[in-house]
């Protein structure tokens, strides 16, 4: 039997010792009409049959690595520098368990702190959590920490609608039992003066992205003490792209006070949607307000430098139903690989990757823009990631795109229809550091043979 | 002691009359059982609460503990010491690890709570489980 | 022997990994908008692994030895896993690509519905919870929005036994209902005569460990169902133990209406240092049509019997998204990898291993450890970590101590009903040998407890840091790096 060891005489001798007859009778109390139920599962298959089978599975589907892609809305195709798996493919990594052991943990508990401080870093805020699963859980926690931040006194809610329509959901579904009011409707051309007239006294928090779903990049300047003023300290809430912030000023910098986002981009690659990875950090004033594992430097009873996991009594298993959150299981070895991604390109890096995905799009911009049927919509600044309007609805463009050609197979950008009925012509595109010249002129290429 | 000018709650919380305010805090017990305290979560001067209502928290490395109000009032006072040195209610749990002062609503609620004698009671019973 | 923080071993100027050249022409950059710094470290590549590999090295770990932490499921992590996972096909998928193109991760992802349905009971399956808590919240939600919809809203409570862990009560709240404690009785079961009189039309359900958090079996799981039926309520199953029950039981067969997973635990995907898991979330018929969406199904136009094609498809009563995009696809194909090299034989004699080697661990140390209930185990139990004759010694430095034998120890403090607990859960893929070892460790740090008690107090004595001041970092939180 796989990965189990026991020989039948050491199974004779176990149980002789705890004095059974045979393992069936460690299972007495279990109701005997329910006991031993057939289970509908195939055979097994050996080692090798199952590498098989799933190599047959995974060959079903077109790798968006090795296929020209311009799909983003929340999910990027970012290159993965080889250290990054080498690290968590570290059996000391990944087969550990949460830190609770702290003298056996180090490794974990100072990768995370080294975690933390380049989130502070990249965010320009002081204190930085452990993760959450991803950005949309961390958005939802976020309006939990505003919540309680008033003391549960404060019940209206401001989103910006052009955050991430995943996040928006979650956010409501996580709130759906807190008798929260929901505002700023769904018109993603509402400005951003328009939402902070939304904001009065009531107001937990109001909550924007930037660059938003649609790519465009907001202005903070100003906003924090427009809400702070208009709300009696209403918390600012700004969820953001990791890449970006490698050029550009920093939602900390414009006084937020709270600032999270999808870490994705920062070395964990596609994955068909997970594991993902939510990066979170807020001001230190609400450090015990913030839920999630957090990592302290301490010293032993020798006075050697150490980690240790701190402010726990925050957490589910001390707080229980007064916790923070319920969060016990994060995303740690997700936290790991960007904490690997961000050291291995650092400072240095990490500029030069976010200047390549902004030339990149502007350039496929600006060749978009000058084929026939299609103009890109440009209302604000974009990073990497800008609006088509299509001379058909999105979709068709993409069915051709992907069968329309001979021997070319181009995955094209996001059809907008699905979340914004009026915009089913419209398609975002994304242009990353993985997107060579020769791919962006083969997507121009393909766009003016469209419909020709 | 014998200060018949402070009384407590079950909970470990005691009050002591000083002119017309009331001084809140914990109680020795209650710090030593929570053993080294890292943080004290306190209400705002201005907040008006009653009997009973959990007026903060009390944090120590391995436990976070409710407090309680022994009377109803409104907050004039909160030990501000208290979030730099959070370790004085560890140290002088009844003096200079007080907690709050407030101005009573219900002073006839002081005959509700339990004198230092019935309080070493509970005490005692708790210590025996 | 300790590692310097990264920001430590940086040097002004230094590159790293270099990304590509640029290959189109610049665009002007929005002066305005620019950062002035990017104060991430600075350093080559040959650093960054030798950083992180001696990190590596300071952790215990699975894959060095026993790990035994109660309700965590510490099996081995098969290796076999880690290849399907990244398999191109798997890691170069977008979660938006059209379902035309992914056909085949998503037929993995409703595999893996179908096989928990299978092995739980069930008559729906998510697998979109990133995590045990997340799939405890979905839970509790489905259970308040089942109540609205049927005209009851004042069912706003969730009975919650003593034993269960925090993320119960914790979920609970979040959810905006209020938690009802229900005490265990003598022998660690749920207490009936408690139950009973918590039971009334406020209640929304109760939240159900079984095999609970002291590794018992609730001696009256269907008296105690039957209890919440009776008045309405339903009733979420803690999947957190399911490993010793896997082939053996069923939870939906018993009346378990919602019931949630730990792939993390039961399911071998690794544990990661802290996550990610995947809390898949089973229901019986009637709450298939509250599970968060989407899900995978079988598209009925365009499916044909030996041609199958899968979708996404949104339950209609939905009580809606709970993670963007579709779940942890790594972990889901890593928990698909083991199942089919189990099969349900496999799976069953896992769960049967797991409850032997419990068993026979606690045969071996019962006369020694207090033990506060005396009866069969399954895949774990609980013991007092004190000695009538030891009076200072606690079940924390019997912890500590135990790192000094290299060996992991088992959780403490939990569950909170029995004094210096220490829970121990040892898994099947432990030998008899690796059994032995930690038994004979737990006897004789009993002995050190009697003669040379100050051998745990200061223990463990040599790990590369020593016991850690948790106060100072409490109360002087130092939570980054200050440059």
């Amino acid at each position: 039997m796989v990965y189990i060891p026991h020989t039948d005489a050491e199974r004779q001798a176990m149980l002789a010792d705890i004095g059974v007859e045979n393992v069936e009778e460690l299972f007495w109390d279990i109701p005997e009409k329910f006991r031993y139920p057939q289970l509908d599962l195939p055979e097994p298959l050996s080692e090798m049959e199952t590498l098989q089978e799933l190599q047959f599975l995974a060959g079903l589907n077109l790798n968006a690595n090795t296929t020209p892609a311009f799909l983003g809305a929340g999910a990027y195709r970012h290159w993965v520098p080889s250290v990054v798996d080498y690290v968590i493919s570290r059996g000391e990594f990944y087969t550990a368990y949460t830190p609770y052991q702290a003298e056996v943990s180090q490794g974990t508990l100072q990768a995370i702190f080294e975690y933390e401080s380049m989130i502070c870093d990249l965010t320009g805020m002081n204190v930085a959590n452990a993760s959450h699963y991803d950005g949309a859980t961390a958005a939802a926690e976020a309006v939990i920490q505003a919540y309680n931040t008033f003391r549960k006194k404060r019940n209206k809610v401001v989103l910006a609608p052009t955050i991430h329509p995943h996040y928006r959901q979650v956010i409501h579904t996580y709130t759906q039992g807190m008798g929260l009011e929901i505002v700023g409707g769904d018109d993603p051309t509402t400005e951003i003066a328009q939402l902070i007239e939304l904001v009065d006294e009531q107001t937990a928090c109001l909550i924007l992205q930037t660059p938003d779903f649609l790519g465009q990049m907001h202005d903070l300047t100003g906003l924090a003490d427009a809400i702070h003023a208009r709300g009696k300290d209403t918390q600012f809430v700004v969820i953001t792209n990791p890449i970006s912030l490698g050029l550009l000023k920093p939602p900390g910098d414009y006084g937020a006070d709270i600032v999270l986002g999808e870490g994705q981009p920062l070395g964990l690659g596609l994955n068909f949607g997970g594991p993902y990875l939510g990066f979170y950090a807020t001001r230190s004033q609400y450090a015990r307000q913030m839920a999630g594992r957090l990592v302290g430097k301490t010293v032993d009873l020798e006075g050697k430098e150490g980690y240790v996991m701190t402010l726990t009594t925050r957490e589910q298993h001390i707080r229980r139903d007064k916790a923070t959150s319920n969060i016990c299981s994060n995303q740690g070895l997700m936290a790991l690989a960007a904490t690997v991604y961000m050291a291995a390109l650092g400072k240095h890096g990490l500029r030069k990757v976010a200047e390549l995905n902004y030339h990149k799009a502007h350039y496929a911009a600006a060749a978009i823009d000058a084929v026939k049927g299609f103009s890109v919509v440009r209302r604000k600044p974009f990073f990497n990631e800008f609006v088509v309007r299509c001379p058909k609805p999105a979709d068709e463009v993409n069915t051709f795109l992907i069968d329309g050609m001979e021997s070319v197979e181009i995955i094209g950008g996001y059809d907008l229809g699905q979340d914004y009925p009026h915009l089913a012509d419209h398609m975002l595109v994304a242009v990353t550091e993985m997107n060579s010249r020769h791919e962006i002129d083969l997507l121009v290429e393909a766009l003016s043979a469209f419909d020709n | 002691m014998n200060d018949t000018n402070v009384r407590f709650l079950e909970t470990h919380e005691w009050a002591r009359r000083e002119g017309n305010e009331i001084v809140i805090g914990i109680t020795d017990y209650a710090q030593s059982t929570l053993s080294d305290i890292v943080y004290v979560e306190l209400p705002e001067v201005g907040d008006t609460l009653d009997k009973g209502d959990q007026f903060g928290v009390v944090e120590s490395v391995k436990a976070a503990a409710d407090v309680y109000l022994p009377m109803s009032g409104k907050v004039v006072a909160v030990n501000a010491a208290l979030e730099e040195t959070p370790e004085l209610v560890n140290q002088d749990a009844l003096g200079e690890g007080w907690m709050l002062r407030l101005s009573p609503a219900n002073p006839g609620e002081w005959d509700e709570l339990l004198d230092a004698e019935a309080y070493q009671k509970v005490v005692e019973e708790e210590e025996a489980h | 022997m300790t590692e310097p923080l990264i920001y430590e071993l940086s040097s002004p100027g230094r590159e790293g990994v270099k990304p590509p050249q640029l290959d189109v022409p610049e665009s002007a950059l929005p002066q305005d908008w620019l950062r002035e710094d990017l104060p991430l470290p600075e350093v080559s590549e040959i650093d960054v692994v030798r950083h992180f590999l001696r990190l590596s090295q300071l952790n215990y770990a699975i894959d060095k030895g026993m790990y035994p932490l109660g309700s965590c499921t510490m099996k081995f992590n098969p290796k076999i896993n880690e290849v399907t996972a990244r398999l191109p096909g798997f890691t170069g998928v977008h979660p938006l690509q059209h379902p035309d193109i992914v056909q085949g991760a998503l037929y993995v992802v409703y595999a893996l519905q179908e096989y928990i349905k299978a092995i739980g009971g069930f008559a729906g399956v998510t697998l979109q919870p990133a995590a045990g808590a997340h799939g405890e919240l979905v839970g509790v939600l489905i259970m308040r929005k089942y109540h609205l919809d049927r005209g009851e809203p004042q069912r706003d409570t969730i009975l919650v036994p003593d034993s269960a862990h925090g993320t119960n009560p914790a979920s609970t709240s979040m959810s905006g209902m209020r938690v009802v404690e229900i005490p265990s009785d003598a022998r660690g079961n749920v207490d009936l005569d408690a139950l009973r009189s918590q039971i009334c039309d406020r209640v929304a359900g109760l939240m159900f460990t079984n095999p609970n958090t002291l590794g018992l079996f609730e001696e009256h799981m269907e008296e105690v169902i039957n209890i919440v039926h009776s008045c309405g309520g339903l009733v979420y199953g803690d999947g957190a133990n399911m490993n010793a029950l896997m082939g053996i039981m069923r939870p939906g067969d018993a009346g378990i209406d919602v019931m949630h997973f730990n792939l993390h635990k039961t399911f071998s995907t690794p544990h990661g240092g802290g996550g990610p898991g995947c809390g898949a979330v089973g229901v019986a018929p009637h709450l298939v049509d509250y599970l968060p969406g989407p899900i995978v199904a079988l598209d009925p136009d365009l499916s044909e019997d030996e041609d199958p094609y899968f979708i996404f498809h949104d339950p209609p009563k939905s009580i809606g998204r709970v993670k963007a995009f579709w779940g942890h696809f790594g972990i889901i194909v890593r928990a698909y990898t083991y199942i089919r090299m189990l099969g349900g034989e496999g799976l069953r004699r896992s769960a049967e291993h797991a409850v032997l080697n419990a068993n026979y661990l606690l045969s071996r140390i019962k006369g020694v450890y207090p033990l506060p209930y005396d009866r069969i185990c399954k895949h774990e139990f609980v013991v007092e970590g004190h000695f009538k004759d030891a009076p200072g010694v606690h079940a924390l430095d019997i912890a500590k101590r135990l790192i000094d034998y290299g060996v992991h120890p088992p959780t403490n403090y939990f569950p909170l009903i029995v004094p210096e607990a220490l829970m121990i859960e040892p898994t099947e893929t432990e030998s008899q040998q690796s059994l032995d070892n930690y038994a004979d460790i737990l006897l004789k740090i009993a002995e050190e407890a009697l003669e040379t008690p100050d051998l745990l107090h200061e223990a463990p004595h040599n790990t590369p840091v020593r016991r850690l001041d948790e106060v100072r970092a409490a109360r002087n939180p130092v939570l980054r790096y200050e440059h």
